[in-house]
């Protein structure tokens, strides 16, 4: 068994998770990335997609984060996220809200580096409603 | 001298105030224990922020790549006041004590020869306001429909703000908003968002020490995808602070007007009641002298 570290998981809202979990997964800006304990310091923006938190006492928990950044330090993890919900708690429709701006945002760009931009981030979107939907 | 009757009336009318206001305490002080709760939640996050930014800042060292937002234009012409008050009176002077200090501020500024811009957030600040300076105000949020604030709220309002930046519309944004002390006082206060006020977190929060840290993507990058959200984060905490604020305002004015109709219901009676016994006195000595002049 794994040693455990400090995790926690907040949005700007409240402190969804504060505890002594495995490991990680974060979706970051360039890969998806396992964070365990005494993980070099790292910080890094991360994009639209699940976190996985494997538990001390076992079990996993899954999290659906849109944007936001992980803080990682040896000794904890924390990751702010500009919203969080547990995967069982998606409100599809507000994906599909989302889905749908992000297409009117890469259809109304002006210049080729927002438009690639915003289809970058509609195409995370999308990858993340083909991860969940099954679930 | 008013009548048995209108005085009857009176008491009557005080007391039904009397209920209305206690009813409004009670349901400002239950909305103000959840006003306290979303604004304790949501300070977990905004102190991360605050020593996470704190920590960028200093691993980038002032160097060149600061974004625009943080550093400001360089100039100090154009001001921008987002001005938040509540949607609804009834509280106190909490509104006006924020109208009065952005007053103020609106004031200096324009005597240093600025050019100032508001936003109103809120319907109360922009009554106030909109009497003085109504040619300045360049928009108004309006949250009256909002019956919880999310941080989708605040968004919103820094986004508009942050597109005026690149428009280059203001030079300096200030942040108004009442803090949340206690119950029974508010502090009316002045936050600069942009440029933003840097490094005021000590930067020894993060239990990493002087750990070297590593970045993806690079640092440059991550500050300018961080401070749009920081400035989102300060609006939503001020947006929370308000609520909260207003809660607390309207509660103990609440309380003065229940009160004050309780010792106004107190002399009426007790008015009323000299006044009976008056007439019945009255009445008895015209039966006495009537039945003695017989």
């Amino acid at each position: 068994m794994a040693e455990a570290f400090k995790f926690e998981l907040v949005s700007p809202e409240r402190l969804l998770v504060s505890a002594e979990v495995e490991s990680v997964v974060i979706p970051g800006a360039e890969g998806e990335m396992t964070v365990m304990a005494h993980h070099a310091p790292v910080m890094t923006t991360i994009k639209p997609g699940v976190v996985t938190v494997k538990n001390a006492s076992g079990g996993e928990d899954r999290y659906v984060v849109f944007g936001g950044f992980a803080d990682i330090v040896p000794t904890g993890c924390t990751l702010l996220a500009e919203s969080a919900v547990a995967v069982k708690d998606v409100d599809r429709a507000d994906l599909a809200r989302r889905i749908q701006e992000a297409k009117e945002d890469a259809a109304d760009a002006k210049d080729d580096q927002s438009r690639s931009k915003a289809e970058q981030f509609l195409s995370q979107l999308t990858t993340l409603e083909g991860a969940i939907l099954p679930a | 001298m008013p009548s048995l009757k209108d005085l009857r009336n009176r008491i009557a009318s005080v007391k039904a105030t009397q209920k209305i206001t206690k009813a409004m305490q009670m349901v400002a002080a239950a909305k103000l224990r959840r006003a306290q709760e979303a604004a304790e939640a949501a300070r977990p996050y905004s102190e991360r922020m605050g020593s996470v930014l704190a920590n960028i800042t200093q691993a980038i060292g002032g160097g060149g790549d600061a974004p625009a937002l943080m550093t400001g234009t360089g100039k100090d012409n154009v001001h921008l006041l987002v001005v938040c008050t509540a949607e609804r009176g009834l509280c106190g002077g909490f509104n006006s004590q924020i109208a009065r200090h952005a007053r103020d501020h609106i004031r200096r500024l324009l005597a240093d020869g600025k050019q100032v811009k508001i936003i109103c957030v809120g319907k109360k600040g922009f009554d106030i306001l909109r009497r003085d300076y109504a040619s300045m105000i360049i928009d108004r949020v309006d949250l009256r429909e909002v019956k919880t604030l999310g941080f989708v709220n605040a968004d919103a309002i820094a986004k508009k703000v942050i597109h005026l930046f690149s428009e280059g519309a203001f030079d300096v944004c200030t942040l108004f908003y009442s803090q949340f002390k206690s119950v029974i006082s508010q502090i009316p206060t002045a936050q600069q968002i942009i440029p933003a006020g840097v490094a005021s977190a000590p930067a020894a929060v993060v239990d990493g020490g002087n750990a070297v840290y590593e970045y993806e993507p690079e640092p440059g990058e991550i500050l300018s995808d961080l401070i749009p959200r920081n400035i989102s984060v300060q609006v939503f905490r001020a947006l929370l602070e308000n609520a909260a604020g207003e809660m607390g305002a309207k509660m103990s004015a609440m309380d003065n007007a229940t009160r004050n109709a309780g010792e106004m219901i107190n002399k009426l009676s007790i008015t009323y009641n000299r006044q009976r016994q008056a007439q019945i006195t009255k009445e008895l000595i015209e039966i006495i002298s009537g039945a003695e002049a017989l």
